[in-house]
């Protein structure tokens, strides 16, 4: 913990230095037209920051945040004239505005994914664009105050406003970082790389992104309130049109998604560069800063596609660490020795943890789930298998609670778990893995079971000894923990998604197809890994559609086919089963297959 | 006549206006229902292709007057269709050179990862588009000049603006040849495979980035036919793509992402739905109307009407 507190005071020295300096380059300006300059390029780095906080972290791209701070610069501005507030209160009130403009539109926006949560966010603020038009709020100024225009935050001196934009920037460029470092930040990364792997990990994805979107929200309402204290004039066009929302978007992704430097750099090279070409050439030229900001932006997708700031961390990064990811025979080694024992010779199984009742599911006329009932014993290895598109996944989507089952009971340890979300289906002490295994490529290994980490521990700082400790119950931990996760072989993901689901230390783990696409020798190596892991005391449920290898790791077969469970017993006895040769082989040769087996 | 047959001649007059309105709001879903549908990409600058067209007409008919021989009537229509291939041209090089390099099926797999790309380079597009329109075109309204727009046709006591009924009868036949063109054409049947499923489609051994490339030229031309035809009866300026390209996200979302066909429909409705609120609602307020439309809809059909929301896992 002592690193990350460096890290957080090396950031802390790091935004002193810049507002230090910015502030001290501002004094040294003479010149009224580049305070202003300066000034707005503080607010539109906060905009920039708040649209980051929420589409940056968690990837759900916004092109509406224009609304909040529009309903931010108008809440101060109303507020000022029509009922002399004073922009000390009236920006506060505009925050908080803002931020029950973000429940508002999250609760039902939440629900659509990718573009359609993109396009509805631009729907809101050009409604309210049209409204405000409609309410007489066509230009609105804020009017001097002659006597005490201190109260009323309205200064001769243009380096004041300055002061004001770079505390309220700071301060949303540290609360930004101590998102980005704690489990709120962390949790809306994957989200952004991953929501399903996310949501089965136990993170409760919707209150997270309410979180984001409120803190998002509030930010934008800030600048907002600002811009309107700054330029002393409204217009609905000005802050709820459509620019306003692209060049939010434009700062964060030109200086660099996903991290607070970002809109900062972006505003800081992006703004003077407009508002410059405007000035020298905007009489010859109406629309040249447009132009050049256009070109500017297509140019620095084509180079650098995540923004500038990550361009230059991945250059320095790739000259100090030569990433070498290689296989590690050694540990594998060892724990098939530790494991050599055969899962015949085990002892009996404790008390019910799993039982399913009458379990079904249909999408349309098709039953992917057709009843299933099954029992699964304690400390057992129970394998579900069953030919390709028999309803194994959808199963297992039912059980982890991706898919609501249409009938049917589901009792983990005694608690009814049909219902859940994903994520409280987790927090009961059930873990899961997929069929395609779902990373978060872009997070090191270690960070990636991190967050399997957080269902199972209060703090921010419990998360990573467990996860460690994960991390060595599937021997990733020497080497690889500080890989990224995108760099990694198959076999080494099937074991970070496995040591991801085991980090909270579940109960029950559902594996799904974690043995398809290894070849025999990887196999071997991770048959005794799961074997350890279900000593250890977790009952396992994995689903194949392979039998070779399933005979040698299960103690109990149960049998898919169309849903229904056409065979349950000892794997010697299901194999024999003629309905399951059936299933798998088809009836013509079904009369080969038994007679070989007789 | 009494209160509500006047009520009634509102109603039918507004729903006169819909209809030749959104039929041109239809082709223009169209034209982004194509390029969404085939290569699923959000394209910000589909608003600022439209407003190409609408000055390629312009200086077809009324600018240079290139078309005056053709006479008031015709001249405008052909300036329109003209439009179409002159788009077609820059669309098809600006997906070469730029837009290929952040779409295609590499990038179709990927989460949101890879929309930021393609979102900032269409943004970009678009900046330029606005303001070099703002530089070659400068920032007065235009329209293009034709004695449809002062006149109307008469049926019993609805008036049809002849401009909108002109222009929605071509939106209508481009909209009939292009349905035409994407089902009896191998060309076409070839866009609807990749718009289905491009990984499969490159399977089987249909050329994507071609594809692509056809889609997006094909898309924001027939998008500048129906700025062409709008121009008619709207004046315009070069900031009017930034309004437009909502209403058509509007109305491709309502007739289903990705259906190609489907987006006339939605586009038609969005005309309507302009232009009946107008009944209830304040003049102004006309777009905040198809605002909420469209989020109410999204809302309860979030995948449209031919959208699919199975995800495996």
């Amino acid at each position: 913990m002592a690193g990350k507190r460096r890290a957080f005071m090396e950031q802390y020295a790091l935004i002193t230095i810049f507002a230090v300096v910015y502030l001290v380059i501002g004094f040294l300006v003479r010149n009224s037209y580049y305070q202003l300059m300066m000034t707005l390029v503080l607010i539109w780095g906060t905009m920039g920051l708040g649209w980051n906080v929420l589409s940056g972290y968690s990837g759900m791209i916004s092109f509406g945040h224009a609304a909040f701070f529009g309903l931010g610069a108008y809440t101060v501005t109303i507020a000022f004239v029509k009922f002399g507030i004073t922009p000390w209160l009236g920006i506060p009130l505009g925050v908080l505005v803002g931020v029950i403009a973000g429940v508002l539109i999250g609760i039902p926006t939440f629900r659509l994914r990718g573009h359609y949560f993109a396009l509805s966010m631009l729907a809101y603020p050009l409604a309210m664009l049209y409204v405000f038009e409609w309410l007489g709020y066509q230009e609105v100024s804020l009017p001097m105050k002659r006597e005490n225009p201190i109260a009323y935050m309205q200064f001769t001196d243009q380096r004041a406003y300055m002061v004001i934009s770079m505390i309220v920037m700071v301060a949303c460029m540290i609360i930004s970082l101590h998102v980005e470092c704690s489990r709120f930040g962390r949790s809306l990364l994957a989200i952004k790389q991953n929501q399903p792997a996310a949501e089965a990990a136990g993170i409760n994805t919707t209150r997270w992104k309410m979180y984001a979107m409120m803190l998002s929200a509030g930010i934008a309402a800030a600048a907002g309130g600002l811009y309107a204290i700054i330029l002393l004039v409204v217009t609905p066009q000005t802050v709820f049109g459509a620019l306003v929302s692209a060049q939010a978007l434009i700062v964060a992704l030109f200086g660099g998604v996903g991290i607070f430097w970002g809109p900062v750099v972006g505003s800081a090279i992006l703004i003077p560069l407009a508002e410059t070409l405007h000035a020298e050439l905007g009489h010859i030229l109406p629309g040249i800063q447009g132009v050049v900001y256009g070109l500017a932006i297509i140019v620095i997708i084509l180079v650098a596609p995540d923004g500038i700031y990550w361009k230059v961390r991945d250059r320095i990064m790739a000259r100090r660490t030569p990433a070498k990811v290689g296989a590690q025979p050694r540990l594998a080694e060892q724990i098939s020795i530790a494991a050599d024992a055969a899962p015949e010779s085990r002892p009996a199984f404790g008390q019910t943890i799993l039982q399913l009742d009458g379990v079904s599911r249909s999408f349309g006329g098709l039953k992917a789930v057709d009843d299933v009932t099954l029992s699964v014993p304690q400390g057992i290895i129970y394998g579900i298998i069953g030919p390709n598109g028999a309803g194994k996944t959808t199963l297992f989507n039912v059980l982890n609670g991706f898919l609501a089952a249409d009938k049917g009971s589901m009792r983990f340890a005694g608690t009814e778990i049909s219902g859940l979300k994903p994520h409280e289906v987790c927090a009961c002490g059930v873990g899961r893995t997929f069929q395609v295994v779902r990373s978060f490529p872009r997070m090191t290994v270690l960070e990636n079971v991190v967050i399997g980490a957080f269902v199972g521990s209060k703090t921010d700082d419990e998360a990573e000894p467990l996860a460690y400790e994960a991390l060595e119950r599937v021997g990733l931990a020497d080497q690889q923990a500080h890989a990224l996760a995108g760099a990694l072989t198959t076999k080494q993901l099937r074991l970070m998604e496995l040591a991801r689901a085991l980090a909270p230390r579940p109960k029950l783990l559902l594996l799904d197809e974690t043995l398809a696409g290894l070849g025999h020798d990887e196999l071997e190596d991770i048959l005794p890994i799961i074997r350890q892991v279900n000593r250890e005391s977790v009952t396992i449920v994995i689903i194949e559609h392979t039998m070779h290898a399933m005979v040698k790791l299960a103690d109990h077969f149960s049998v898919l086919d169309h849903g229904r469970l056409i065979a349950s017993g000892t794997p010697a006895d299901v194999v024999r089963n003629p309905a399951v040769i059936e299933a798998y082989l088809g009836k013509k040769w079904m009369h080969r297959a038994k007679d070989q087996v007789a | 006549m009494t209160d509500w047959q006047w009520l009634l001649i509102d109603f039918f007059q507004a729903l006169a206006a819909g209809l030749l309105v959104g039929g041109t709001y239809g082709l223009m879903c169209v034209g982004l229902g194509i390029i969404f549908g085939v290569m699923r990409v959000v394209n910000f600058a589909h608003g600022d292709f439209m407003m190409l067209g609408m000055y390629v007409a312009y200086y077809l008919v009324t600018g240079f007057g290139v078309l005056v021989f053709l006479g008031p009537y015709v001249g405008p229509v052909v300036g329109a269709a003209l439009a179409g291939p002159v788009v077609y041209v820059i669309g098809w090089l600006l997906h070469k050179y730029l837009i290929s390099r952040v779409t295609g099926a590499r990038v179709i797999s990927a989460e949101a990862e890879g929309h930021y790309a393609q979102i900032i380079l269409t943004l970009g597009i678009a900046l330029v588009l606005a303001n070099g329109g703002l530089i070659l075109f400068g920032s007065t309204p235009l329209s293009v000049q034709t004695p449809l727009s002062r006149e109307s046709w008469e049926i019993g006591l609805i008036f049809f603006n002849q401009a909108r009924a002109v222009g929605f009868v071509m939106a209508i036949l481009c909209a009939i040849g292009l349905y035409l063109f994407l089902t009896r054409t191998n060309l076409g049947k070839a866009l609807r495979a990749a718009a289905d499923n491009p990984i499969a489609a490159a399977y089987v051994g249909i050329d994507v980035d071609r594809s692509h490339r056809i889609a997006f030229g094909l898309g924001v031309g027939i998008t500048a036919i129906a700025g062409g035809l709008f121009a008619m009866s709207q004046s315009f300026q070069p900031y009017i793509g930034f309004d437009f390209v909502i209403v058509m996200y509007a109305g491709v979302v309502l007739g289903g992402m990705g259906s190609i066909l489907g987006a006339f429909w939605g586009g038609l409705t969005i005309g309507l739905v302009q232009q009946m609120s107008t009944l209830v609602l304040p003049y102004q307020l006309q777009n905040t109307a198809i605002f909420v439309v469209f989020l109410i809809i999204i809302f309860f059909r979030p995948q449209g009407m031919f959208g699919r929301v199975w995800e495996r896992t």
